[in-house]
């Protein structure tokens, strides 16, 4: 019971977080919120299984941590330097610049 | 209790490809399609494929996800508004998936006993298993033994993809900085 009541509420924070990333004004609150849901996934996935009785589900939790850790800075990298692999030849901003 | 949970799942998915369908932001839908994919290897999770829904979390929220960012790095970041409402494509849409939820109405129960996949050939690796490879995970078993050419060909291919991808972008790279001049 105590379990379900936990689902439940998780699942009701996942579909607010996906009312925030549908209305959110600015790029920032949607990083933070597809972030925030694969937090929440991973809760999910924890307790889900505990729930349905099979609690090896935990460590498939931590590789989607790890996942969406990698992902959201990718996401944010992108967004500092406007490209996914090598850093820029050409600074675009002095901020930049400042900080090679 | 578990259906209650794959029906929440499946309504947050069916709202998610709405909010899809109707933001302009691309950025956003970006982000609404990673929760579309979390939110499918949930419903895998539910399902028990935990690896089909691993592979679905590490290809549609991470890696997808970035190539759309770096396609819009390249493009526009908003989408055009639809000056008229075609109804052609609605139309084609809705006649698939009412072909395809037909096609699913013959097919046995999900996990029911008598299922074609459960009285073929699944019993008789569940039976050699133990004695002729002698591996806990039956699953590794039959990808690693029962099916090793098969593996070694799925293997063969991806190297080569690998191996092709990283030629190309290592010359492309060469040649750019070549055409700049020296630095």
């Amino acid at each position: 019971m105590m379990f379900a009541f936990i689902t439940i509420t998780i699942f009701v924070c996942m579909v607010m977080i996906m009312i925030r990333l549908f209305a959110g004004p600015t790029l920032y609150d949607r990083v933070l919120s597809l972030n925030t849901f694969g937090t929440c996934t991973v809760l999910f996935i924890g307790t889900v299984g505990l729930l349905f009785g099979r609690p090896d589900f935990l460590d498939i939790a931590l590789l989607y941590a790890l996942i969406n850790f990698v992902g959201t800075i990718a996401v944010l990298k992108f967004f500092r330097y406007r490209r996914i692999g090598d850093a820029p030849e050409i600074p675009e901003t002095p901020d930049i610049e400042a900080s090679q | 209790m578990e259906l209650t949970v794959t029906l929440l799942l499946f309504f947050a998915l069916v709202g998610t490809a709405v909010a899809i369908a109707l933001v302009r932001n691309l950025f956003a839908v970006v982000m609404l399609s990673g929760v579309t994919s979390l939110l499918s290897a949930l419903l895998f999770i539910v399902m028990d494929a935990v690896d089909v829904a691993f592979t679905e979390a590490a290809v549609g929220a991470g890696i997808s996800s970035v190539l759309m960012l770096g396609t819009i790095a390249l493009t526009a970041r908003h989408e055009k508004a639809p000056k008229r409402i075609s109804l052609v494509p609605l139309a084609v849409v809705s006649l698939t998936g009412m072909v395809l939820i037909y096609g699913t109405l013959d097919m046995p129960n999900f996990g029911a006993k008598d299922s074609p996949v459960q009285t073929h050939v699944g019993p008789d690796y569940l039976q050699r298993t133990p004695e002729e490879i002698k591996v806990p995970n039956i699953v590794t078993a039959v990808l690693a033994s029962f099916r090793s050419w098969d593996t070694l060909g799925e293997v063969t291919v991806v190297f080569t993809a690998g191996l092709g991808v990283i030629l190309l972008l290592s010359g492309l790279g060469r040649r750019r900085r070549r055409g700049r001049g020296p630095s």
